[in-house]
């Protein structure tokens, strides 16, 4: 319990120091959301619609973001040999991870997206469960995301091999959960996308670990 | 040479290592096959060979990253019994390798301790650690502003914070001085007087009383 508190420690001041990683998430986020009016017109009868779609892309698009740091620095610095030599096996270190990617990245996001949203003409009433869409959203991302990290492992230009692996496991949560406030915004009940949402993250919260892990252990041979 | 007192083997406790026909290759090319060796308490190995002859590939074999085409890497315990591989690597095995696994904006401090930590060590070995190698002016500074010796340190100060059975390391005394490399020895010698075991590949003689294995030359 004391490693795991203690690796978690280090993810989280990883994540936060040097260069500030959540709060370019974030900026990168309130940009992306920024360039639509522009590129589509700032007639409110256009963006309105659209708002929850579009929050949520930049949500996942916004994840993506620091996920080459989660494990691809450590290989490349030795550390996650260091790491592997630890009391947890890598399966554990790669929910750690995940979980410390959730709450430096996926949370402040998770802060970032009614902002989005509002902005580009959500109803207002709806904050409380955009922000906790994207809470739950946020924990796949940092799941399926990690997986993703590990896959790309070792590759040259793993930065992009990432997004490109990780981008096609995004659509389902951001279906979900844009269906979700889509639906609230309609007047109809969001439970059941939510619920679909939440199955999505609970599958990856199992399996990515595994998968993370052997894909790790490939990577270091 | 001044030998200091055993330090106390921490974890499981690992007594031995054997290495039975092990094959390693890297990609298409053989290492080498057939290698057998075994290592009991307070025995040091020197691996020599020539560049590429798979040292580091052995090194990285015993650590469990690197699969073995045919062969087998067990460990013993204090009764000759065999312990599980996982278990043993995780707490009776420390690799120091080329790279030294520092994150270049955190502190020394914070890198020393998170690894001191991570790695099973406690309060009183760290204290050790940092006075032998005379850690106190470099903890407060990034870890990218430290020159490779100096790095080094902060690595053999990990060895002895975190008191583990296994020592395999890659040629531990490149980027020292003539000061650090008496310091190191020492190190070495109060691993093994204290039951433990060394297992390094090297280029100049070890320091400490070994056994020489010689992969030869490219396979």
């Amino acid at each position: 319990m004391r490693a795991a508190r203690v690796l978690f420690g280090r993810e989280l001041s990883l994540a936060w120091g040097g260069g500030g990683g959540p709060l370019l998430a974030c900026g990168f986020m309130l940009c992306l959301t920024a360039i639509l009016p522009l590129a589509a017109g700032g007639d409110p009868r256009v963006l309105a619609p659209a708002a929850s779609g579009a929050s949520w892309m930049a949500l996942a698009l916004a994840s993506l973001l620091s996920l080459e740091r989660l494990f691809e620095r450590d290989l490349e610095d030795g550390a996650l040999d260091l790491l592997a030599l630890g009391p947890l096996p890598l399966e554990a270190t790669v929910a750690i991870k995940a979980l410390a990617q959730w709450l430096a990245t996926g949370l402040p996001l998770a802060v970032a997206a009614p902002v989005a949203a509002l902005a580009l003409g959500q109803p207002a009433h709806l904050i409380g469960l955009t922000a906790l869409a994207a809470a739950i959203g946020g924990l796949g991302f940092a799941f399926t995301g990690a997986l993703g990290a590990a896959l790309a492992l070792g590759a040259k230009r793993g930065g992009l091999l990432i997004a490109v692996v990780v981008l096609p496991l995004f659509i389902p949560p951001v279906v979900f959960g844009a269906g979700a406030l889509t639906r609230a915004a309609n007047g109809g009940d969001p439970l059941s996308a939510l619920a679909l949402l939440g199955a999505y993250v609970l599958f990856a919260v199992v399996i990515a670990p595994v998968a993370g892990a052997a894909a790790i252990r490939n990577a270091q041979g | 040479m001044d030998i200091e007192k055993g330090s106390q083997i921490g974890g499981a406790m690992l007594k031995t290592v054997d290495i039975e026909a092990l094959s390693l290759s890297r990609g298409e090319r053989v290492l080498f096959r057939g290698l057998s060796l075994g290592l009991s308490a307070g025995e040091a190995v020197a691996l020599t060979g020539a560049n590429g002859a798979g040292k580091t590939s052995l090194l990285r074999a015993v650590a469990g990253f690197i699969r073995p085409d045919s062969g087998a890497i067990t460990f013993g315990g204090a009764d000759g019994e065999a312990l599980d591989s996982g278990t043993a690597r995780r707490d009776g095995v420390h690799l120091l390798g080329h790279l030294e696994g520092l994150k270049p904006t955190r502190t020394a401090r914070q890198e020393f301790d998170f690894q001191t930590a991570w790695l099973g060590g406690n309060e009183a070995a760290r204290e050790a650690a940092v006075a032998r190698l005379s850690l106190t002016p470099l903890l407060d500074l990034e870890t990218r502003k430290l020159s490779a010796g100096q790095k080094r340190r902060l690595s053999l100060a990990r060895l002895i914070a975190a008191p583990r059975a296994l020592w395999l390391l890659d040629e531990p005394l490149a980027p020292l001085d003539e000061r650090w490399r008496v310091v190191a020895a020492e190190l070495m010698a109060a691993h093994l007087a204290g039951g433990g075991m060394i297992l390094a590949a090297v280029h100049d003689p070890l320091p400490v009383p070994a056994r020489h294995l010689d992969l030869g030359g490219l396979a």
